[in-house]
This record gives C-alpha cells, structure tokens and sequence, in this order.
C-alpha cells in the first residue's frame, strides 16, 4: 500500500491540475490577506482575537479568507478525486494493477489517504502563509487558544475537503466515464452551495425548528457553521437559542473554547460521518465491482 | 505431453444478469506448455482468465492454479501469474522504466533487482532504446511489448496473454509470437487467448476451443488434428489437364471414397485414408492426364471452422 500511496502522491505533486490549484489557493491566500490589510483597522479589538481577525476580516471589496476557503475546498477536493478511478479504469491500468500480488482495497485506500495527503498540505499551507504575513503585517502574536482554534479550524476544513474528495471518488467508481463523475460532483457543489441553502429550503421551510434542520443536511452549512463559531468567539451560533428574540438579551462576550468546541461538536461529528459514508460505500461499490479490461 | 497438469477449472460457470457467459467449462493445461484459449468474440475467454486469476468470482465450479483456488487464495495466485489485459494500459506520464518499477515494487521487488530485470527484459522485447520515454509517446506495439515485458518482471510461473496479437502490424505479431514461444524455455506456462487462427496455432502446443461459453473441444494440436483426420476428413485435390466427366464415377467407385466434387479441372475427393495412389492410378487408366494432386493437411481452421459448423447447425436444430 505505501508503494500506491507513494506514487498517487507522486502523480499529484507533478500533475498540472495540482500545480493550477495551488495557484488558485495562494492567490485566494493573497486576496484573503489583502482584505484583511483593507478592514482590519476598522475593527474594534475589545473582545481580542486580533490574530484570528486575520481570517475572518473582508475588505472593502474583497471577502474573507475563511469565504476563499469555503469555496475552494470543495474544488479542491473534487478535483483530487474525481477521476481517482474511474481513468484506471479507461486507461486499462485498473486490471494490470490489480492482477498484481495485492489487496483491492489498498487501492482505494492508498488514494484516499494520498488524497487527504495533498490536501493537508494544501490548506496547511495556505493557514500558514496566511499567518506568516499577517504576523507581520498587524504585528499581533497569536495566543494559545487561538492556536487551538486554527488547529481545528484546519481539521474541520480537512475533513470538509475530505467528504467532497470521498464523493467525488465515490462517482468516479460508480460512473465509467470521467465527464459524468465531475459534472455530478460538481452539480452536487452548486446544488448545496447555492440552491438547497438559498432558494429551496427557505422556500419549503415553515418553522424555524425545520428551517435549520433542512440547512444543516446541507455539508456546506456544517461547515460554514463551524467556522464561525470556531474562528469567532463571540459568536453563539445559529442554534435555536439565537434563532429568536432571545438574542437581545446576549452578552457581548467571547465564549470560551470549550463552549465554542462543544457547539460545532455536532457540526464536526456529522461532517466526518458523512465522509466516512462516502468513503465506506466507494469502497464497498468498489470491492464488489467487476474487473474488466474495456 | 509430458508435464504435470498446473490449471485446471472443473465445471467452472460464471453468468452476468442470468446470461451464462462461461457454462461449466473444464480445461487442463499442462505445465510449461502455451495453451491458446480459442473462440469467437464473446465465447467467454476473457471472464475465464479473469477467474482463473481471481479478478472475478465464478458462480459455480472450481478453478485450480498450481494448486490454489483463485477465489479463495486470490493473492497467492497473483504472486505466480502475470496477466496482460487486452487493452493494456500503463501510466502515460511516467516512462517505461517507472511503469515497470512499480508493477517490481508492488510485487516486493527490491530497486537494484529491479533495475536490473527492467534492462534485461526491455532489451528482450525490443524497446531497450525507449526506456526513459514517456508511455504516452509509444505506439500500439510498443506499449504492447511493454506489457509483456511488465508480465515477465515477476518472473511469472504461469502468464495469461488476452489477445496479444490485436491491432498489431504483421512483423509486430511475428515479434510478440516469437518472445511468446520463447516463455516456457524460461520455465513459464503460458495461456494466450485469440481468436486469431493462424497465430496461435505457430506457438501453441494445445488448444481448448471456446463456443458460448462452452468447451467445444480440448487437447494437443497433433491429438486433434488426428482426431479430425480419423473422422474421415482427408480431401485430395486432383488437377487434371481437361475436364472429364466419365472420372467422377469412376472415382466414386473407388474404395474409401466418400464423396467427389468437380471445380472444372480439379477434383476435389473426400476419403477416409489416403488414397492419392489409388486415385493416381485410376486416373491414369481413364486416360486423363493428370497434373498434380496433393492432399490438403488440417489446419487448426479446419478444425475451428469443423467444429463451429457444427455448433452452429445445434443452434439452429
């Protein structure tokens, strides 16, 4: 397995898709940093968290970084598996590879974890550049809990990355073709990213209570949520208990990690159950699926 | 032929969606022999290989592969047999020598041995030249070649070929045949699958003929050739210097013969043995000169087109 792994890691590194979209991710880290160079003075520092305003602030013009990244990810993740076998399979190395001395799920493995290898990198990469600059930009030095809260803010957007690149990797066993697997990954994204949060289930939802229920089947709105609460302390969430008019009565303090962690739990929880039912049916389809040369 | 059987299916079947694409196929192949699996487009050579190597299960039936059940044992199979798929397909991006590594890596190769192999058997299939060439820039029979010399970095102990003769130029086939004969002297068993007549029939030293799924018939080249000899099928061709009608039943008098044609000046004569002194004879004392005559040897066609003849008149029965 570390012999595929090692080559599918390869193949990312040296394909020209890989090379585009770290393109794509530094120029979003660029913008992300511009923005908060253009609105990050005009923010009141009283509730602290200067350093995490480096993520969350949008310029004049330009969104935040965490609004790049919410769109990004997904693209990225997509485009890291959709054809991860389905073009074995059209090239014909599917059957060569497996008539080898090896187990079929090492694989699908090898390519996931390949996979969440490069995306790892990818997001790492744009965190720290981000921070790196932007430490010299502002001057402020993180402290420890918002240390804590970047770290998880990666794990979350890693593990979003992953449930879109385990979809993605799920169409491309289940369609021969590489053009149906990326349009269907891609049709799913612009369906949860615009069409079920913005126009269908504000259409359909009579109560509240069924308004957020609908939302959050919707993995963007999981983790949209979770960056939220996890990159601004001060925010509540959009529980039920900020839904109404209780939100006058709030104090305007940050809440404190723990009570931060313990309102994405559920987001975090779901986020990684979906991507391991993902990935579960991929393999299993996978396992079960005939081998043949055409 | 001498050696120990190292193959075997009993009764192997496999259908897709209720359609039996393999019924209860039994085959013997003996060891370092190439065995050519036969049979038209869809007779089910392919889904054999593919359960014989484990890549797919067989409904019902058992296979044996030097002693190991694909199905249950799929791994240790794989260990001895190489397999080249009829569209073979390497990563284009990489070049022949990094396909070939990998395919040593997965099988546990060590990188000095394997650079070694790497040399020795792309200078065997002729491509020595384009080892640090990019897949994609190689032709059908190049990568073709590749993919023989990808089967035989494992030192396989038996090596299916499905169609290794397709879409190739005839100096291209002639290669490959000749690297394909030379296997056994390494010591491999080598199952080749075709339905291209005359090729197989230059390497192979048995045969098993497949026909929707079925066995249509199995064994040496030399034992069915008899076999097809035996079944009264020697046909002579006569020329004669001009037409003779008088001739024919003569002929047809002489003992042993079972049917005579005329072609205007040939005579084509259906016998049970060789008959050419006979007919010489009589020929002569008919007073037609006669030209030449010579008996037709059986071809592995003959026995094909016999035996397909046949399968085709039961299904329409």
């Amino acid at each position: 397995m570390a012999t595929i792994f090692r080559k599918e890691l390869a193949d990312y590194f040296t394909s020209i898709r890989i090379f585009i979209l770290f393109l794509l991710v530094f120029g979003a880290s660029a913008a992300g940093l511009f923005a908060s160079f253009q609105g990050i003075r005009g923010i009141g520092t009283e509730t602290g968290f200067v350093f995490l305003k480096l993520f969350t602030t949008s310029g004049t013009a330009i969104p935040s970084l965490t609004t790049f990244i919410a769109l990004f990810v997904p693209i990225i993740g997509i485009a890291l598996g959709f054809d991860a076998i389905n073009s074995e399979r059209s090239s014909g190395t599917l059957s060569r590879i497996l008539s080898q001395p090896i187990y079929r799920d090492n694989v699908i493995n090898a390519k996931f974890l390949a996979g969440i290898a490069t995306l790892s990198i990818m997001i790492l990469a744009t965190i720290l550049i981000v921070s790196g600059y932007g430490l010299r930009m502002i001057g402020v030095a993180p402290n420890a809990e918002e240390i804590i809260r970047l770290f998880l803010y990666l794990v979350i957007t890693i593990t979003y990355g992953a449930f879109w690149m385990g979809l993605a990797i799920l169409f491309s066993v289940l369609f021969r073709r590489i053009a149906s697997s990326l349009l269907v990954s891609i049709a799913l994204w612009l369906f949860f990213g615009i069409f079920w949060g913005g126009l269908i289930v504000p259409a359909i939802a009579r109560t509240t209570e069924v308004y957020l229920m609908l939302q959050r089947i919707s993995p963007a709105t999981l983790f949209g949520e979770a960056t939220e609460v996890l990159l601004h302390p001060i925010s509540r969430g959009a529980g039920l208990l900020t839904a109404g008019e209780e939100v006058s009565y709030m104090l305007f303090n940050p809440l404190s990690l723990g009570q931060s962690v313990l309102i994405v739990w559920p987001h975090i929880t779901g986020l990684i159950g979906i991507t391991a039912v993902c990935f579960a049916v991929s393999y299993v389809l996978f396992m079960r699926q005939e081998i043949r040369a055409t | 032929m001498a050696g120990k059987i190292v193959i075997e299916t009993k009764e192997l079947t496999k259908s897709y969606d209720g359609v039996t694409v393999v019924d209860r196929l039994n085959l013997h192949i003996r060891e370092q022999e190439i065995f050519g699996l036969l049979g038209p487009n869809g007779a089910g050579k392919t889904t054999t290989i593919l359960m014989l190597l484990g890549l797919t299960e067989p409904a019902s039936g058992s296979a044996w592969v030097y002693g190991y059940n694909p199905t249950r044992e799929p791994l240790k199979v794989k260990r001895l047999a190489g397999y080249l798929p009829e569209k073979v397909g390497f990563y284009e991006n990489l070049t022949a020598r990094e396909n070939l590594r990998f395919i040593a890596e997965l099988n546990g190769i060590s990188y000095t041995e394997a650079n070694r192999k790497i040399d020795e058997l792309l200078e065997m299939v002729g491509i020595g030249d384009k080892a640090d060439l990019a897949v994609g820039k190689f032709s059908r029979g190049m990568k073709q070649r590749l993919g023989i010399a990808d089967v035989l970095i494992k030192s396989p102990k038996v090596a299916f070929f499905d169609e290794p003769t397709a879409g190739l130029d005839p100096e291209g086939i002639n290669q490959i045949l000749d690297i394909i004969a030379n296997l056994p002297k390494m010591g491999a068993t080598v199952v080749i699958s075709s339905h291209q007549l005359y090729q197989v029939q230059r390497v192979c030293q048995s045969i098993g003929i497949l026909s929707k799924g079925k066995t249509v018939i199995e064994g040496s080249l030399d034992q069915l050739g008899r076999e097809a000899l035996a079944g009264g099928n020697y046909r002579i061709e006569v020329e004669i210097a001009q037409p003779n009608p008088k001739l024919m039943d003569i002929l047809n008098k002489v003992p042993g013969v079972r049917k005579v044609e005329t072609e205007g000046n040939l005579l084509l004569v259906n016998a049970d043995s060789d008959l050419r002194a006979e007919i010489a004879k009589v020929v002569v004392q008919s007073d037609t000169s006669l030209i030449q005559m010579k008996i037709q040897e059986f071809s592995l066609d003959d026995i094909y087109m016999k035996y397909f003849h046949e399968d085709a008149r039961l299904t329409e029965e």
